[in-house]
């Protein structure tokens, strides 16, 4: 979707402002959002491309004006109510006034943490050839999804050229969508800033994004 | 965060609470009514990332890298590999990729879409990475983000400014610093910094405050 998360290029965002000596959490409940969407996460209640869907689907003037955590913790509650594991009625009671919905993996207990401190594998078997290969040039296509992408608009309809072969991988925007894990191959693709942001741009920038091959068409 | 201080919280007269810390207590506790979570399983989370990852974990990587060729090639090569072979360094998930700044190029890292970052070499993500500023302006005018940081390169080094779009997380390997010919791996390290990392900064001096 075309979001306000998808930030790249947008102007008005003032200075980046580092904070010195940054804590990991600013307050406990951080802490806990983090925690327990990676519980619900490992016990099967949805995967990494959902729970970032949620996020994005935020109100643009929620997304923007919610720290990070927050957009989290709201992302969460959204996500557990549309797929039944909470109910309105228990958000609204502060407690568990519905019945529990069974998760895929079960209970989330102390012997499954160890797990989730590795990263998941997303690379998959390749259900067909690559069409691409490194040192070809492509065209970001111009789509346009209403669901999740990982297509920034910075790129579409821009000519790049395909750097790094990645193999197949899981493709977010049917992961995301509960649509299956539909593995695309992968490609790192990079772009002249001329290309991207014009000619009067700083032409010692190249940009690159990882690009699953249904956003890419020959050039 | 410990369970002490979870306890301590729960004693706080509730007008002390903000209405989010109320609703995030509120979810927990369902989840735990329902049966989905120990909370015990979320304090044993939240002390995990605060005690097994960090940049101290990437510091180790680019210091044996600079010591030792061999290691170096094969971290640019396939760095979910190289890394894994380092027993001491918290195991890696697949898809890290290393890339090299050189005289020539300087490596900038950002995920425009989100927040990827890659936790287990540097630890979860400072504010900035994850704020506006930095996601919309790193792919446009990386030098002016630099700027903002205290980093200023020559005019003719070319940036490249890499977009974390899918599950591939980058690491830049900095260059060495001058002036530490025959340094230890665990020196080296203490000179690493986690904006170094990132393509925000640069490796400490020698010599200089810290």
């Amino acid at each position: 979707m075309n979001g306000v998360h998808d930030m790249g290029g947008m102007d008005g965002f003032g200075k980046v402002e580092p904070e010195p000596n940054e804590p990991m959490f600013h307050t406990e409940w951080e802490a806990r959002v983090l925690a327990m969407v990676r519980a619900m996460g490992a016990a099967g209640a949805f995967n990494i491309d959902t729970s970032r869907f949620y996020r994005e689907a935020l109100p643009p003037h929620v997304y923007l004006a919610s720290s990070y955590y927050k957009k989290w913790f709201l992302g969460l509650e959204d996500l557990l109510v549309d797929k039944g594991y909470i109910a309105a009625e228990d958000v609204a009671a502060g407690h568990a006034v519905q019945p529990a919905k069974p998760l895929k993996r079960g209970k989330f207990t102390v012997g499954d943490v160890e797990r989730i401190m590795v990263r998941g594998k997303f690379g998959r078997t390749a259900p067909a050839p690559a069409k691409f290969k490194p040192g070809d040039r492509v065209r970001a296509r111009n789509m346009h999804p209403l669901t999740h992408t990982r297509l920034p608009r910075y790129v579409r309809g821009h000519v790049g050229v395909v750097e790094r072969d990645h193999g197949c991988q899981v493709f977010p925007d049917t992961a995301a969508m509960e649509a299956g894990e539909n593995p695309q191959w992968l490609y790192t693709v990079v772009f002249d800033s001329a290309e991207l942001w014009g000619p009067d741009s700083d032409p010692t920038v190249k940009v690159s994004i990882d690009a699953f091959e249904p956003y890419l068409e020959a050039e | 965060m410990s369970e002490h201080d979870h306890d301590h919280h729960h004693d706080h007269d509730h007008s002390e609470l903000s209405e989010t810390e109320l609703r995030v207590r509120a979810l927990e506790t369902i989840l735990t009514e329902k049966g989905y979570v120990e909370p015990a399983a979320l304090d044993a989370i939240i002390q995990a990332y605060e005690t097994k990852i960090g940049p101290h974990n990437g510091a180790q990587v680019v210091a044996k890298a600079w010591t030792d060729p061999a290691f170096k090639q094969a971290l640019l090569d396939d760095a979910t590999r190289a890394v894994s072979t380092l027993g001491h360094v918290s195991r890696v998930g697949d898809h890290l990729v290393a890339v090299e700044n050189t005289p020539q190029r300087h490596n900038v890292i950002v995920c425009t879409l989100c927040s990827c970052y890659p936790w287990e070499m540097l630890g979860l993500p400072p504010i900035w990475y994850k704020a506006a500023p930095y996601r919309s302006r790193a792919v446009k005018d990386p030098r002016g983000v630099l700027a903002d940081f205290g980093v200023s390169l020559p005019k003719d080094t070319e940036i490249r400014v890499w977009d974390s779009t899918a599950e591939t997380r980058f690491l830049v390997l900095p260059m060495r610093p001058a002036g530490t010919e025959g340094w230890s791996e665990q020196q080296l390290a203490e000179l690493v910094t986690r904006d170094s990392m990132i393509g925000t900064g640069f490796p400490k001096t020698p010599g200089a405050p810290s």
